[in-house]
């Protein structure tokens, strides 16, 4: 067997300078939220380890993981692929199909035992026996349980495998379960959002391959680095929030203002997630940004709250420095009125300024 | 023992059974079992889709203004489509007309994803079944760069030294011994013809689209704030317009304009230089390939989409076509009304779902949902572990959808038969340039290849009609409209109390169906019928076939263990299968919901 090449051996033979490799564990390491401290670390481990295996089961799902993963940016998707890891098994994307697919898989199992990542992009359902997520004849729950039993780690992407996600809203008729609840005896860190933007799911591989560990979770098995805050902490509108001005109703002049969406049902205060730091696509927008409200894709449960128009009215408001682990599930309905209270002081203070400046003109 | 089917396909399940499961490169869940015969000839084919979610019961009793979101998740590779056709169906139910910018906004996002679409379909879910990567290993550089130079003469990455640093990545990865992707493929199955320069090309222009395809979607994201899953609104679109005031940085201004308009530009520049001459370029080596036509030159339907004026979906008013050919006779277009009760009806008896009477097709507003999943007595193996289905039984999560009861194919083929039968000038022109350049005859269409190459026709002229709506949404803003939602029935107090609709568009796979029934403002029934439950349909109870079925019959296999023809006429669809697959009833009990017509 050949020797096995780094990621730092393919990047010379691209013809990548030493300079430019070390530029590029720079940027990672900013792109990962982590200090110059940190680069020599990272070149040290894309100079010395070969790619980790990785599988990457599909369940119930509708792939949108799968297609977000591929537009990561920075790194880009062909150098995690070809460069970082070994995505042996993925269902979507490999050459390989029927008994050969299979083979691939019990090869890297056997091979690999105890030393690939298993990702999951789905979940498994567990009525009618498991038949209603059915892969080679058998019940995906089977191959789930099958493949999670050597992996080192398992990465659960987006709301469906941290969740349920969208088949699992009332009355989950298939009883769709997320990965956790099936495989308990396993790291298990939870990606998720409906999808997870793309450079969160190759920031939580690269961080894994180049420090070989997990990253901080929080309570709910989150990476701490990445879902730490709330949207609204971060949001670029929170002024508005906190000036009173809102929009009133779609496309009214304060809509094209771009005043906070707190009125039409935005989540972004209680949803955790980096769409207002990291932002989508490279960073082009987000939700909020192009004019939507947030629908909460990152929160467990977000499809069962109540119309994605209603104001949230029923959660606690808590400060900017709260973070996720402090506040913990951050579920509905824990105290009533917090957002509510804040926006009427906010509205108070915007009426406020306003007589001020009504007497302003006065004098 | 050989079976004629009532549409014209000959079944013989006599010879060697060959399975295919999972079916991979398709978006979800998908078997695929064959028979061949002593010459390795498929004779007899079944296709079952292997998963099942349920969002029609999950809509029930919910807002119809949030239907959109839950109908997006059916698929995140057709992401917005299905909220696309959601918006519509609820707005025709509530009488809502959205302002015409709104409408160019919309139709450039649907052509959009029209575009990626196809490229990360063409490249990155198809390629494999025609371009070996390990043979591009053995490619000569200079060769490849000549070939580039020949074919798409106006893509400027096309040097000897460009091939050389991809080949050479290429081959350490290979020389890794960690094939990733590539593990376990058929590299040295007769069945692939490139020269080692046109795999190697083929190899690299993977890579580009690669890179490319996260630059098409920032489309979306700038008017729908991510990709995948943008958002939309009943009404209109999210994203407010202001160009000349105090604004935000998120409404769309000048610079939100300029940066769309660029990537239309990265869209058409690289379906014109690399995605269609990759075609014509691969395709010309397997120009004898011609087989994969099935029901294609039989019978194919599409509903029509991107409407030139907002709120006319009159046929002669949209760009993509709407018909129905059948008979084969491509004399005749027929129209097509999905509201007609006689028209779109589903089938059940070899799919998991029970009407409690044999032989019923209905049309989705009286939809029965009832699931049953059980296996014929013939089945080899177990509940739990089906080594070979019995398809004279129920087979399959998917219905048998049919059209005044024959069953058809839709998808980017299906809209260019239809707009070359009818005449459409723009697909007409693409069609005969097409054939022309590689000198085949219009019989080449309806086989694998046709499939392929309609699909990056398609592309262009998508490309194109992106430009066409900005400059329509540019020039509408010019003269002072900058409207992009109608509130006037945003509340639910202005809704009738008992109101149904119907939305369609045409997705990247195909003519798309949603069926709404509101009740008191709340959502009573919705049912959705999609491109692959058209083509992926199993038998229905007079044992037509389907469209996957159809295609596969008469193919010789190289070699039965290595189902490299049958992944590449299946891929020649684009199956989506968590899109076929969403109907559902909880806990099996019986979902039995009767409208008045």
């Amino acid at each position: 067997m050949p020797q096995l090449e780094t990621f730092y051996d393919v990047m010379r033979r691209q013809g990548i300078t030493r300079r430019s490799f070390m530029k590029y564990c720079t940027l990672t390491a900013s792109a990962l939220g982590l200090g110059p401290a940190f680069v020599p670390q990272i070149a040290h481990a894309m100079e010395t380890r070969p790619r980790t295996p990785v599988i990457w089961l599909h369940g119930l799902e509708c792939t949108c993981c799968s297609e977000s993963f591929i537009r990561s940016a920075h790194p880009l998707v062909k150098d995690v692929v070809l460069s970082m890891i070994s995505l042996d098994y993925d269902d979507t994307l490999m050459a390989a199909a029927g008994h050969q697919a299979e083979q691939a898989m019990e090869d890297v199992i056997r091979e690999y035992h105890g030393n690939y990542i298993l990702a999951v992009e789905g979940n498994p359902p567990l009525n009618e026996d498991g038949m209603f997520c059915i892969t080679g004849g058998r019940p995906f729950v089977e191959k789930l349980r099958h493949a999670a039993e050597g992996a080192q780690a398992i990465i659960s992407w987006g709301a469906c495998a941290s969740y349920g996600c969208v088949q699992a809203a009332h009355p989950n008729p298939t009883r769709a379960t997320p990965v956790h609840e099936v495989i308990t005896d396993k790291p298990i860190i939870r990606v998720p959002g409906c999808p997870p933007i793309a450079e969160v799911m190759t920031g939580v591989i690269t961080y894994m391959l180049t420090f070989q560990r997990l990253p901080e979770l929080d309570r709910q098995g989150r990476p701490a680095m990445f879902y730490g805050q709330r949207i609204h902490d971060k949001c670029y509108r929170r002024a508005h929030f906190d000036a009173g001005q809102f929009v009133e109703a779609w496309d009214d002049e304060n809509a094209r203002r771009g005043y906070c969406l707190y009125k039409m049902g935005c989540r972004g205060p209680t949803t955790y997630n980096a769409c207002s730091t990291i932002g989508w696509n490279e960073g082009v927008s987000f939700p909020i940004q192009s004019g939507h409200g947030c629908i909460g894709c990152s929160e467990d449960g977000f499809w069962d709250q109540g119309s994605f128009y209603e104001r949230v009215t029923d959660l606690t408001q808590f400060g900017v420095e709260a973070n996720a682990g402090e506040v913990g599930m951050a579920a509905a309905g824990l105290v009533g009125g917090g957002v509510a209270l804040h926006a009427a002081v906010s509205a108070l203070k915007s009426a406020q300024v306003k007589r001020q400046e009504a007497a302003s003109e006065e004098a | 023992m050989v079976v004629q089917t009532p549409n014209g396909f000959s079944l013989d399940t006599a010879g060697q059974r060959i399975v295919v499961d999972p079916v991979t490169r398709i978006e979800g869940h998908m078997r695929c079992e064959v028979n061949v015969d002593e010459d390795n000839v498929i004779r007899n084919a079944v296709s079952t889709g292997t998963m099942w979610r349920g969002l029609e019961v999950i809509l029930r009793g919910r807002d119809p203004r949030d239907a959109w979101a839950f109908t997006e998740r059916i698929c995140g590779v057709c992401t917005g489509t299905h909220a696309l056709t959601s918006v519509r169906a609820v707005e025709d139910a509530l009488g809502i007309t959205i302002p015409d910018n709104a409408n160019s906004i919309r139709n450039i996002m649907q052509l959009n994803l029209q575009v990626h679409d196809h490229i990360v379909h063409f490249y990155h879910l198809h390629a494999l079944d025609w371009v070996n990567p390990v043979n591009a290993l053995r490619a000569d550089p200079r060769a490849t760069s000549e070939l580039q130079q020949a074919v798409g003469p106006n893509h400027p990455m096309s040097s000897p030294g460009y091939f050389r640093d991809v080949q050479n990545r290429l081959r350490s990865f290979v020389e890794s011994g960690q094939l990733g992707l590539f593990r376990n493929g058929y590299w040295d199955n007769p069945a692939y013809l490139l020269p080692p320069e046109a795999d190697l090309m083929a190899v690299t222009h993977y890579l580009e689209a690669l890179d490319l395809q996260k630059e098409i979607v920032k489309v979306h994201t700038i008017f729908g704030g991510k990709n995948p899953h943008p958002n939309w609104l009943v009404g209109g679109v999210p994203c407010p317009i202001n160009v000349h005031s105090t604004g935000a940085v998120g409404a769309i201004n000048m610079e939100r304009l300029n940066q769309v308009s660029t990537i239309l530009n990265l869209c058409d520049e690289f379906v014109r230089n690399v995605y269609i001459p990759d075609v014509v370029a691969i395709g010309g080596f397997y120009r004898n390939w011609l087989h994969g036509g099935g029901l294609s030159s039989q019978a194919v339907l599409s509903y029509g989409d991107i409407p030139e004026h907002a709120n006319n979906f009159d046929a002669e008013q949209l760009h993509l076509p709407r018909g129905a050919i059948i008979n084969g006779d491509l004399s005749t277009v027929h129209e097509v009304d999905i509201r007609d009760p006689e028209q779109v009806q589903e089938f059940v008896d070899h799919s998991w779902y029970d009407y409690g009477e044999p032989g019923v097709g209905k049309h989705p507003w009286d939809g029965v949902t009832q699931a049953r999943f059980e296996l014929g007595p013939n089945t080899v193996g177990e509940r739990t572990h089906i080594r070979e289905i019995d398809e004279a039984a129920k087979y399959s999560w998917i219905k048998a959808p049919r059209w005044r009861g024959h069953a058809m194919e839709v998808g980017p083929l299906a809209r260019y038969i239809v707009g070359y039968a009818s005449g459409h000038e723009q697909i007409t022109d693409q069609v005969t340039g097409l054939l022309r350049t590689m000198d085949l005859p219009v019989e080449a269409l309806f086989s694998t290849l046709g499939r392929t190459a309609a699909r990056a026709l398609e592309a262009q002229y998508c490309a194109d009609l992106q430009r066409h709506f900005f400059d329509k949404l540019i020039a509408n803003i010019r003269n002072g409209d900058e409207s992009t939602a109608n509130i006037e029935r945003w509340e639910p107090e202005t809704w009738p109390t008992s109101t149904r609709g119907v939305g369609f568009t045409e997705a990247p796979r195909g003519a798309l169906g949603h069926w709404v029934t509101i009740e008191s403002g709340r959502i009573e029934n919705y049912q959705c019928v999609v491109p692959t439950t058209w083509n992926g349909s199993p038998r229905d109870s007079a044992g037509n076939i389907g469209a996957f079925e159809a295609s596969l019959l008469g193919t010789p296999m190289e070699r039965p263990e290595e189902p490299v023809e049958i992944l590449r006429t299946l891929h020649s669809f684009d199956p989506c299968l968590a899109c076929s697959t969403h109907v559902m009833s909880p806990d099996g009990h019986e979902l039995t919901t009767v409208k008045v017509r």
